[in-house]
């Protein structure tokens, strides 16, 4: 699986992101700066976390018109797999490449903790390692993590199996603090209507060695290395 | 050399979509003991200074360009200023 990483200004996950790339897939991802039009090569893009632009005007809304958002829209088109994390889903949203927003966390703050994530559909390149219904261990670290979508909207995707994690208690957690920002139906994660992009709030990238608190984001990294070859 | 024309943005939460910044003023709004206050919705304010004449696609040379100011703020309003998706839009040109 050869992949690249977008980076901007105030992008601080990417690092993350190579090192579980790499470790997953064998090859160092190709760093791809912000102003750069041309995408190398490769099988899987992703948009890592972080405060891109300073998350001036609204989360994601600069680099949404950046010229490697364009390369990266242009990409998934053409059916490239396209994952998003964090920011990176926040962009892709503002993008227009998935639907809906990611608005202030309910709370209004921070929220930087270990979150369980349910498997919703697990037929993906992304979820694949995974299988529906499975509940994993995964942090998030996000001030606009709020996702929300009109009803129609939201049944839609439902209706079109597009949901791809929602959040879900870890053992012994309270109905009332698992779900942690607001998401509007418990949604962490979703796919365009192709299914070859996914947007979603919790980090895989950080849950990938013993000494990060989990493993449980290697599924993913594995899963798209042997689906993308 | 005419001064800018200036337009004047404010982009508003649509209703129904959740505003927690909203809430908590109004609850510190109650706190500080100011009665009546049954909601408050927070929005941006935005200000650009247009200068006469550019990038109006009409070629309009009679003089009033504030029409075609006004689509291309509305644009910017479409493309970047507010997510359409969450929020409503509304723009003032002043001469």
């Amino acid at each position: 699986m050869k992949s690249a990483i977008a980076v901007f200004p105030g992008t601080n996950r990417e690092r993350d992101m190579a090192e579980a790339l790499e470790m997953a897939s064998g090859r160092p991802p190709a760093m791809v700066w912000h102003r750069d039009a041309e995408l190398p090569d490769a099988d899987l893009i992703v948009v890592p976390g972080g405060f891109s632009y300073g998350d001036y005007l609204r989360a994601g809304a600069m680099a949404a018109h950046s010229p490697v958002l364009r390369s990266v829209a242009e990409a998934a088109r053409r059916g490239v797999a396209v994952l998003g994390v964090c920011n990176g889903f926040q962009i892709l949203v503002e993008a227009g490449l998935l639907p809906g927003a990611l608005l202030p966390n309910a709370s209004l703050r921070f929220v930087c903790r270990d979150i369980g994530l349910r498997i919703v559909n697990g037929r993906t390149a992304f979820a694949g390692a995974y299988g529906a219904g499975r509940t994993l261990r995964m942090p998030v670290a996000h001030r606009d993590g709020n996702y929300f979508a009109d009803a129609d909207t939201l049944d839609r995707l439902e209706d079109e199996d597009r949901i791809a994690f929602r959040y879900a208690p870890l053992d012994g957690e309270a109905a009332d603090r698992f779900n942690p920002n607001g998401s509007v139906r418990n949604i962490a994660g979703i796919y365009n209507e192709a299914g070859n992009v996914l947007g979603m709030m919790p980090h895989p990238e950080n849950a990938v060695r013993p000494d990060q608190g989990s493993t449980d984001g290697r599924g993913l990294f594995a899963g798209l290395a042997a689906a993308l070859g | 050399m005419r001064a800018p024309m200036k337009a004047k943005v404010h982009v508003t939460l649509k209703p129904g979509v959740l505003d927690p910044q909203g809430k908590a003023i109004a609850h510190a709004l109650e706190a500080l003991g100011f009665d009546g206050v049954a909601d408050v919705r927070q929005g941006k304010y935005i200000e650009i200074d247009l200068e006469h004449g550019s990038g109006d696609s009409g070629g309009d040379s009679s003089g009033d360009s504030s029409v075609g100011a006004e689509d291309r703020v509305n644009d910017m309003c479409e493309k970047l200023l507010a997510n359409t998706v969450i929020e409503n839009y509304s723009v003032e040109i002043e001469s």
